[in-house]
């Protein structure tokens, strides 16, 4: 059963990278919420958050709407020789938009907790602005946003119902883990299914021991 | 000599409370008192002077230089004023330890000073306060006393041309209180920086009050404070 390593690597590939995406997106965007002085703050809150409450399929499809050849960016993306329906950049994606939500909001609730006082110390210290974010805000936030990209990982890794729609189920190039385990027992061929939820079970242990591991022991007690 | 004129106001207004800051004085001392109880506006004004905060109209001059004139759309931002803050609860970065705090303001770029960041300034702080054993600690794991001696440490390493304190001795105990005081006369003395500081203990008064400036209610009571002593000023106290 050594090909359930493939299904395995895909989905730690696809899971990495769409975290790698919601972490530098969500950060900015949860920087900006907390700081945005607007009415339309919630309501751009809330729409970002959807993905979090709607249908992984009804997600897929928009996105199938969206990226597919005759889609708005997926026509666009055309003219490039770009295709994302049936790719594992498309499982990306998907898996990004399912995820978002989780590091929006851990970012968002990490940069409100952080104490204005220690931001305006920075500048009477003559730090400029963009400083002031990488010396003072982000590390004190860093703990909340970590959290919220292990949840973001961890969903990603079990992403199936944004994936099968828009990147299908082809073995070796776009069937996941979670993909792979339901074509198995689809097929009847319960072996492949046990070692496939066997592989994932043990791959969610590993990852919950290696997130315990990465949050740093340092005496922060003091953060408030 | 130093020369602070200011002249600053501005209308607060929240659900809770309906505040109107309106203060002006000149000063040529070097040792400033804002003094009044808590809620007269005085960490406001503190921060106004420092640029932290905007303000509906204003002025101040600093020897000379113009920091803020509002008539004239000057608003120099709190990194160009290079105007030190010695926060109530000293706002050391908890992420950051004691060598690393003192060390920031000497640091620029996008990055935080190293763990062992070497540096002749950084050396003497640690040696005048007397916090090279601690210098590898975070703030979490300091006293009171050592908390403010990083703090002011941290604060006066950019060769700052004013020094702001917010009620600098309130966090500590009473005999540890008397010990700072006379700490920060020694040093203001020594290092000829001029000071404001915000209080409403009248012990804090009657050490540095070369000048009284009396805040109640976000006015300032009285222009011409030098000819207040400081033992007056025990009877307007509210702590």
């Amino acid at each position: 059963m050594d090909h359930a390593w493939i299904p395995l690597l895909l989905s730690l590939k696809v899971a990495g990278w769409a975290t790698a995406i919601d972490v530098v997106l969500g950060v900015a965007v949860a920087f900006g919420l907390s700081r945005w002085r607007s009415s339309a703050r919630e309501l751009v809150d809330s729409l970002l958050t959807l993905p979090l409450v709607m249908p992984p399929t009804v997600l897929g499809y928009y996105l199938l709407v969206l990226l597919g050849r005759r889609g708005v960016i997926g026509a666009w993306l055309d003219k490039f020789d770009i295709q994302l329906v049936f790719t594992w950049q498309g499982a990306v994606i998907a898996s990004a938009v399912v995820a978002f939500p989780l590091v929006l909001k851990s970012a968002r609730t990490a940069f409100e907790a952080v104490d204005p006082q220690f931001e305006r110390a920075a500048r009477t210290l003559g730090v400029t602005e963009t400083a002031v974010f990488f010396r003072v805000t982000l590390p004190l936030a860093a703990r909340g946003i970590l959290a919220g990209a292990l949840l973001a990982f961890a969903r990603a890794l079990g992403e199936f119902g944004a994936t099968l729609m828009i990147a299908g189920n082809l073995p070796g190039r776009t069937q996941t883990l979670s993909v792979a385990v339901y074509a198995a027992v689809q097929a009847g061929d319960d072996s492949t299914a046990n070692v496939l939820v066997i592989v994932t079970s043990v791959t969610c242990v590993v990852i919950l021991l290696a997130a315990g591991r990465l949050l740093p022991q340092r005496s922060m007690a003091s953060v408030r | 000599m130093t020369a602070l004129s200011i002249r600053l106001r501005k209308h607060f207004i929240t659900p809770e409370r309906d505040f109107l800051l309106d203060v002006a004085f000149e000063s040529t001392s070097q040792r400033i008192v804002l003094f009044g109880p808590s809620g007269a506006g005085k960490s406001l004004t503190l921060q106004a002077i420092a640029g932290l905060i905007h303000l509906d109209e204003g002025e101040i001059v600093l020897n000379g230089t113009t920091l803020l004139d509002m008539n004239k759309g000057i608003d120099l931002t709190p990194q160009a004023r290079r105007i030190a803050y010695l926060f109530q609860d000293y706002a050391l970065f908890p992420h950051l330890n004691v060598r690393q705090n003192i060390a920031f303001g000497l640091k620029r770029g996008w990055w935080n000073p190293s763990k062992h960041v070497a540096h002749a300034d950084i050396d003497y702080w640690l040696n005048a306060f007397d916090l090279k054993p601690v210098a590898r600690q975070y703030p979490g794991q300091l006293s009171g006393g050592q908390k403010q001696r990083v703090a002011l440490a941290r604060a006066l390493i950019p060769h700052p041309q004013l020094l702001l304190l917010d009620e600098p001795f309130s966090a500590l105990d009473m005999a540890l209180r008397q010990r700072m005081r006379q700490e920060l006369a020694d040093l203001q003395s020594r290092l000829d920086i001029p000071m404001v500081l915000i209080t409403h203990d009248p012990d804090d008064v009657a050490m540095f009050g070369d000048q009284v400036v009396n805040l109640r209610e976000g006015i300032v009571q009285i222009h011409d404070a030098g000819s207040i002593s400081p033992s007056r000023q025990e009877s307007r106290s509210t702590p």
